[in-house]
């Protein structure tokens, strides 16, 4: 039984179980796994449109004169990029150059920044970024994690079912965000991001926490499929995108994490960010090992986490995430594999149960959804 | 949520029914709701000894791995094939065409050590 009252819960606890929801522990939070079933929803998502609750999500909003010197420091993507009105994928480092998080970054005023962040990352996110605070006046940190709830709508119809609510609001480009005007009398401004976690066209609505219900309920009656973490989790990794604590940890870099493309090392305009030494030497000398993703060669059971990876029959790595691809059909999974071994189309073996089942090395994504790619990057 | 009758039922939701020196074991209609979305079963092998209480057979949904607890000691005579290709079989007909595998008992069966439909139902009421 889970101990619900060590954990947090969503201002759509009460809708969730309405919707007929399977509630789990997820990074310190009692949320849905699933509603109709995995499968069914993660279809919804490929071909119409699902929503998810992400109130889990914490969000940060940080200000002032020096908020983007500060944040660029922090962070490996370069904020100053990034125009008024957009978001960008990014990383937080510690000095050794390990993952804390993973995080979007949107400048929704030319001093003011909205991460959002991961929830089991929370406190530690917090703690990090005030501790590096000390001595900057100029920058302010609130954490608005309580005050916000969230719902992610994704999937082709997205933006067609966001119309119908918000029929006068113009919707943000992709990895855009922009504020919906009409609500905004509550206690914080509702965003509205193009960016998500499935690869499809979608949305995340960044609204009060009092108001997240009215949402939920307004897109339910438009036809939405509530969809849960479970979902969530094989709609991202057909696309290859990490996930906090499986795929990503302070024990690797970004680079071995093969998500270089949001480490500006190579932009002049970058600053010496938290990590960046490391990164560097890393840079020139190679890195030892890669998240790779993997595919297997044969019908077989579903991959998990934590499955030993063999070449020649020596354990050389373990699948740091792993599902039956519903898309697919075929089993993936991600992996660090030693470096000389991530090639495209090396071949290996993942061990199930001390069976040991034919794979390859494979190309990301796993699944290209049909319309053009809304990346969470 | 199916509960048939004349057939015996283990607390750890397995059934079997008994026709002739033959036994087929499934899992409970409640089972399989809680184990939701069935992808993937992997029944004993043909010929392969089964014990009492012991893991026979693995089925897997989207989220987990479960083991199947053979209801009785003996011999597999039979696996359901059609379970193997499609593994919803096990969602959509569990007391029917989602049968897993058939046995032969080592010794003879003692029923009362097994559920009836009525006492399965407020096994799982509890």
């Amino acid at each position: 039984m889970i101990d619900t009252n060590i954990l947090k819960h969503s201002p759509l606890e009460a809708a969730h179980i309405r919707c007929g929801a399977r509630m789990v522990e997820f990074g310190g939070w009692y949320m849905p796994v699933q509603y109709s079933g995995i499968i069914d929803e993660h279809r919804a998502v490929r071909t119409s449109a699902g929503m998810f609750d992400i109130s889990h999500m914490g969000e940060v909003l940080v200000t002032g004169p020096e908020a983007l010197p500060w944040l660029e420091r922090l962070l490996t993507n370069r904020v100053g990029k990034l125009a008024v009105g957009r978001g960008q994928y990014t990383l937080m480092l510690d000095e050794q150059g390990g993952v804390i998080d993973d995080l979007i970054i949107y400048r929704t005023a030319v001093d003011a920044f909205f991460l959002v962040i991961n929830a089991a990352c929370r406190d530690l996110d917090l703690k990090w970024l005030t501790a590096h605070l000390t001595g900057i006046a100029a920058v302010k940190l609130e954490d608005l994690g309580d005050k916000y709830a969230a719902i992610a709508i994704q999937g082709p119809n997205s933006e067609k079912l966001l119309g119908k609510l918000y029929p006068s609001f113009e919707v943000p480009r992709r990895n855009g965000i922009g504020v919906l005007p009409d609500i905004s009398h509550f206690d914080v401004p509702a965003f509205v991001a193009r960016t998500g976690y499935t690869g499809e066209d979608g949305f995340e609505l960044f609204v009060s926490a009092s108001q997240v219900e009215e949402l939920w309920s307004e897109l339910l009656a438009e036809g939405a499929k509530p969809c849960g973490l479970g979902a969530r989790d094989t709609l991202r990794l057909e696309m290859g995108y990490p996930l906090n604590g499986s795929d990503l940890s302070v024990k690797h870099t970004p680079l071995e994490a093969n998500l270089g493309k949001y480490v500006a090392l190579s932009d002049p305009e970058k600053c010496d960010f938290l990590g960046r030494h490391v990164l560097e030497v890393q840079r020139s000398s190679g890195i030892n090992t890669l998240l790779s993703p993997l595919k297997l060669s044969v019908k077989g059971p579903p991959l998990r986490s934590h499955y030993p990876v063999l070449s020649n029959g020596v354990v050389v790595a373990e699948t740091s995430s792993g599902a039956l691809s519903p898309s697919l059909g075929e089993g993936i999974a991600l992996a660090y594999l030693p470096f000389p071994l991530s090639a495209v189309g090396t071949q290996l073996e993942i061990e199930v149960r001390g069976r040991r089942y034919p794979a390859s090395v494979s190309v990301l994504p796993f699944y290209k959804p049909e319309r053009a790619l809304n990346s969470h990057l | 949520m199916k509960i048939v009758p004349n057939i015996h039922y283990t607390k750890s939701h397995e059934w079997f029914s008994s026709e002739g020196e033959t036994v087929t074991v499934g899992i409970t209609d409640h089972a399989q709701e809680e184990l939701t979305d069935i992808v993937y079963v992997e029944p004993p092998g043909v010929g392969s000894e089964v014990k009492a209480g012991v893991a026979a057979a693995i089925v897997e949904s989207v989220k987990a791995a479960s083991d199947i607890y053979s209801p009785l000691s003996g011999t597999v005579t039979e696996i359901n094939g059609e379970i193997v290709s499609n593994p919803a079989l096990l969602n959509t007909d569990p007391f029917g065409t989602g049968w897993i595998y058939k046995m032969k008992p080592s010794s003879p069966v003692d029923y009362g050590n097994f559920l009836t439909d009525e006492g399965y139902r407020s096994h799982i009421a509890r």
